[in-house]
This record gives structure tokens, C-alpha cells and sequence, in this order.
């Protein structure tokens, strides 16, 4: 089977809010493929559609071949589902939290014992085997609840911002497991609000807003197609410098002190604005996803 | 029908779950229901019980221990499944998003909701046992009959547990929970033929409290532990039957209404 998940035209209305309006994605065997967006865009309701837990309002949803509608619970054993709000049983130890999960997806005693013991050791939890929930670090916490999303040997794994609120070691130990599993063919479906994080871990990703899937692609795609490879950065601007822009029609972008420019060749761009400003603070930089996302989905508060 | 169609076997594995929690901290479970019958039959069984002189038919035969015994089991029948579905499983629900994990599991929140019920109904049994067996060390119970109310008290804690489990699908905060306690668990527990006999209050009070399921139990319950059963008790158990099955149904289809958007 060549995808994994096939989303058409999926809807998702809430009383008063249309949270997914009409988004059609299809993710490969595979692949990790991103969902990126400020709060509010709809990528978790997205989420929750495809781990059936929320009914899909209209349009086609199929995970592993099997329509949501009708096949909840053959897809979600095969699914492995890292919640964005830790959701770990703070009445049991990190051991036995492994052990009651697999309990419901009908995984026998020993199997179970071999598989936790297996994954405690993966995410690096071994000796946390016997600490209740409440004294693990937040990192800890996070690593555990991806440890339980895979006593199941998911087929699909479903990361629901996993590296929010983790200091850099516990992110990278994370991305490392993530890169490792994708190796074993685990399809990883992940929303994230690092940019970095999109352009390490994923192969194609969109940008959602209201709803609505703005962009799909690769990041370096996305990068090129929106906004160039190179970024000019002015910090202070002086007003002869935004005429200056106007006049050579290049795309640039106003927010707070700076101005952004968005060009294939920033560096003679720089010079250009040196040799008619010499004042000017100027400083370029390749162009990042965070920049793509900045630009689409606007500079302002979301929520 | 479609939303029984939800229930399934695993649903069993939530019942496990609450069971295993419940055993980790076994010291702090076992010993109020073992202590508290003791408790009310040492002040109010003997303490008071020895200012009443008379009970009213078919009582005067028996001592006010002896109609007590049998009431105190029917509390903690009413007392073990709804704190069960109602505290317990407000916070495993709310606090804890216990529902939630199991939700992404292959289990559905049919399943879940079953499992809290069947569990609840199983505290009603535990609690039941430890006070029937207080009340036998008392000497206020025969034998064969104290061997069935456990399964009385099963019964009649899954009618409590979908009851409670109606409330926590209502109430928008854990302080909500006084309302029930005070304008349902409360008077039933002072009515339902717990401490008083149904034949002291006037006729409407009675006919009232013969309508709580807390007033069924405490009948069923009465009549095994003085080896008074008749037919009439089978239309307690009819009765606790049917009012489980419709307050499972609504249960389910409120926390479905709640849990899932």
C-alpha cells in the first residue's frame, strides 16, 4: 500500500467554527510529513480525525486503506498516538503505565513485558522503570508517552508537538528516535511549532491557517518557491532605503524595527543597499522555513 | 442500538486498569469500610438501639441491630459505586485524561464508560463483602443468605454506578458533585430503609422511598440476612435490573455526548 493516510475535501464543523474546511493531503508509506501552523489552524482537530477519536464532519478520510467512519478500531491498533498534553496514568509507575496500555490493545503479559523493557531502554528510561509519573522530568514524561504510542509496533505514529517545552538534549534525543523508527518504515505524521524541527524531521509538510492548507511541499520547496534562498535583514530602515526597494521591485516585508527582504542573491542585495546607504545596518542570512511560515501566515498574533 | 454495538470485550481492560490501581493502594481501601460499619453499629446499633424498645410489624420479633445490620450493607452498596462514578471517575476523566489515552487505543469510549460501571459496580461488591463480613462477626447475619448479597450488591452497584455516571456526564466542575450528594444520595440515605423502618413514615414518604434503588437493596439485603427471603424480593431484583439497563443506555449515550465532538 503507497499511502498511508488520503485525505479529500475533509471537513471538520464545530457548533459556530469550521476548524478543517475542505483540506485534501495523501501521506506516503514512509514518509514523515508535517502539519505547521499557528494556534488555532486546525491541525490537531486534523489529528484527531485521523486517530478517529473526533468524527469526520464531510469528505473522505481513509488511514491504512480503512474509511474512519466504519474501521475505528482496526486503525487504531495499528496506530501509535503522542498526544500534545501528556496524558501518561500519574497512578502507576513508567513500567507499569507500558504494561496497562498494551493491556488495551489485547498485547499478552509476556509480550508486553518484552516490548516495554525493549522501549524503556530505546528512549533511554531504563532506570526510570520504577518512578511514578508525577517525579519524571517533563523530557522524561515526553519520552515515555512515545515509548507507550509504540508497544503496539504502530505502523503510522502520530506526534502531536513533541518537543514543546524540552530543552535541547531531550529534543534531539527525541528527533534521533524519530529518524531511527523512520528507518524501520514507521510512517510519521508530526505537528510542530519549531520550524527547525519541520526542516530537520520532515520530507514534505503543509502550512495550515483557519482551517485551510496553504502551501504543501518540501521545505526546501517551500523555501524556494516563496520566498527565495536568501534573506536581507535591515535593522532601522531609514525611509530612502524603502524607496529604494519600491523602485528596484523587490519583495520585502515590514515587522516592528526591521525590514525583511526575500531574494535569490542576498548578497548583492546588500551591496546594493550599502553602496546608496552606507549607514544602513544590513545583515543576510539563508532563508528558512520560519520565514516561509512568517510570510504566509502573517507576523501578528494569532490567539 | 448502535451505541451498545460499541461495547466490546475490552472494555473489561478499563475494569483491570481501575482493579490494579485500586490493589496498589489496597491499606488505604480496605480499612474504611471495615472500620466505619463498626463505627455506626457500636454508636447507633447498640448506643441508640438500646432506646428503642418496639419496632413496628413484621420488625417486632427483631432487635433495632438486627434491622440496622442489613441497612448498613445497603449503604455501602449505594456509597462504593457512586463515589466511584462520580469522584473517581470525574478526576480520571477531567484531571487525569485517563479517557483520553484509552480513546487512542483500539478501545472506544462505549468501552471506556463500561469498564468505569463495571468497576464501580465491583467497589459496591468489595465494600459490601467487608461489611457483610462485620455484620456476621456481630452475629446479625445467617448463613445461606449472606452468601448472595454479594451479587446483590453487584446488581445494585451497577444501577448506582450508571446513575453516577449520568451525573459526571453533567456536571460542568468536580464542587458540582454536592448537588447529587445533597438532594439525592443524602435523603435516600436517611429513607431509603436504612435506620428507620419504611412502615414509621407516612404513607406518601414511603411510597416515595420504595421507588429509590437504595430502598430495593436495603429490603433484598434485610430479608437474606435474617432468612426472611420471599418472591416479593424478586421484584426488587426486576426492578434494579430494568433501572440498570436504562441508566447504562443513558450513561453511555451522555458521556458519549460529552467526550466526543
Amino acid at each position: 500500500m503507497e499511502w498511508v493516510i488520503v485525505a479529500e475535501a475533509l471537513t471538520k464543523k464545530f457548533e459556530d467554527l469550521v476548524a478543517v474546511d475542505k483540506v485534501s493531503f495523501r501521506i506516503r508509506q514512509g514518509e514523515c510529513f508535517g502539519f505547521l501552523g499557528p494556534n488555532g489552524a486546525g491541525k490537531t482537530t486534523a489529528i484527531r480525525m485521523v486517530q478517529c477519536v473526533s468524527p469526520v464532519t464531510s469528505g473522505k478520510l481513509e488511514v491504512l486503506g480503512l474509511d474512519v467512519s466504519s474501521r475505528q478500531r482496526e486503525i487504531k491498533s495499528q496506530i501509535g498516538v503522542c498526544p500534545q498534553e501528556d496524558n501518561l496514568d500519574p497512578d502507576f509507575t513508567a513500567w507499569h503505565n507500558l504494561l496497562v496500555y498494551a493491556r488495551y490493545f489485547g498485547i499478552g503479559r509476556e509480550d508486553a513485558e518484552k516490548r516495554a523493557t525493549e522501549l524503556l531502554e530505546f528512549m533511554q528510561l531504563t532506570e526510570k522503570k520504577d518512578v511514578a509519573i508525577p517525579k519524571l522530568s517533563g523530557g522524561m514524561k515526553r519520552r515515555l508517552v512515545i515509548a507507550r504510542a509504540l508497544m503496539n509496533d504502530p505502523k503510522l505514529l502520530i506526534l502531536d508537538e513533541p518537543t514543546t517545552g524540552l530543552d535541547p538534549q531531550a529534543r534531539h534525543l527525541i528527533w534521533d528516535k524519530i529518524r531511527e523508527l523512520r528507518k524501520g518504515g514507521v510512517t510519521v505524521m508530526i505537528t510542530t511549532h519549531y520550524m527547525d524541527e519541520a526542516q530537520q524531521l520532515c520530507d514534505r509538510l503543509v502550512i495550515m491557517e483557519k482551517g485551510k492548507i496553504l502551501v504543501e511541499g518540501s521545505p526546501r520547496e517551500l523555501i524556494s518557491m516563496n520566498v527565495g534562498a536568501g534573506v536581507v535583514e535591515i535593522l532601522n530602515p531609514e525611509d530612502g532605503v524603502i524607496d529604494l526597494l519600491r523602485d528596484r521591485s523587490l519583495t520585502f516585508e515590514r515587522a516592528g524595527d526591521r525590514t525583511y527582504i526575500y531574494t535569490d542573491d542576498n548578497r548583492q542585495v546588500r551591496e546594493l543597499i550599502l553602496r546608496e546607504m552606507p549607514a544602513s545596518n544590513v545583515f543576510i542570512r539563508d532563508a528558512t522555513l520560519e520565514d516561509v511560515f512568517l510570510k504566509l501566515t502573517g507576523r501578528g498574533l494569532k490567539d | 442500538m448502535s451505541l451498545l454495538s460499541q461495547v466490546s470485550r475490552r472494555s473489561w481492560a478499563v475494569w483491570q486498569r481501575n482493579k490494579d490501581v485500586f490493589f496498589f493502594t489496597w491499606k488505604t481501601n480496605f480499612l474504611p469500610p471495615f472500620l466505619e460499619p463498626i463505627l455506626y453499629l457500636l454508636v447507633l446499633g447498640f448506643g441508640f438501639g438500646a432506646l428503642v424498645t418496639q419496632l413496628p410489624p413484621p420488625y417486632d420479633q427483631i432487635s433495632y441491630q438486627q434491622f440496622l445490620a442489613p441497612g448498613l450493607i445497603a449503604i455501602s452498596v449505594m456509597y462504593g459505586a457512586f463515589f466511584e462514578c462520580t469522584y473517581g471517575s470525574f478526576v480520571r476523566m477531567h484531571y487525569q485524561k485517563t479517557f483520553e489515552a484509552i480513546v487512542a487505543t483500539p478501545l472506544t469510549i462505549e468501552d471506556v464508560i463500561t469498564g468505569e460501571i463495571l468497576w464501580g459496580a465491583t467497589k459496591s461488591l468489595i465494600n459490601a463483602s467487608i461489611v457483610t463480613l462485620v455484620v456476621a462477626l456481630f452475629g446479625l447475619a445467617s448463613f445461606p443468605g449472606i452468601l448472595i448479597i454479594p451479587l446483590i450488591a453487584f446488581l445494585g452497584g451497577l444501577a448506582f454506578a450508571c446513575i453516577a455516571m449520568m451525573f459526571t456526564a453533567l456536571v460542568p466542575n468536580i464542587d458540582s458533585f454536592n448537588y447529587p450528594f445533597f438532594l439525592f444520595i443524602t435523603p435516600m440515605f436517611l429513607v431509603g430503609g436504612t435506620f428507620v423502618p419504611l412502615e414509621q413514615f407516612p404513607a406518601w414518604v414511603r411510597d416515595l422511598a420504595l421507588v429509590l434503588p437504595l430502598t430495593q437493596v436495603s429490603i433484598i439485603v434485610r430479608d437474606l440476612c435474617l432468612g426472611w427471603w420471599m418472591w416479593e424480593d424478586l421484584i426488587g431484583i426486576v426492578y434494579l435490573l430494568v433501572l440498570t439497563a436504562i441508566t447504562f443506555y443513558a450513561a453511555v449515550w451522555m458521556m458519549r455526548r460529552r467526550l466526543v465532538s
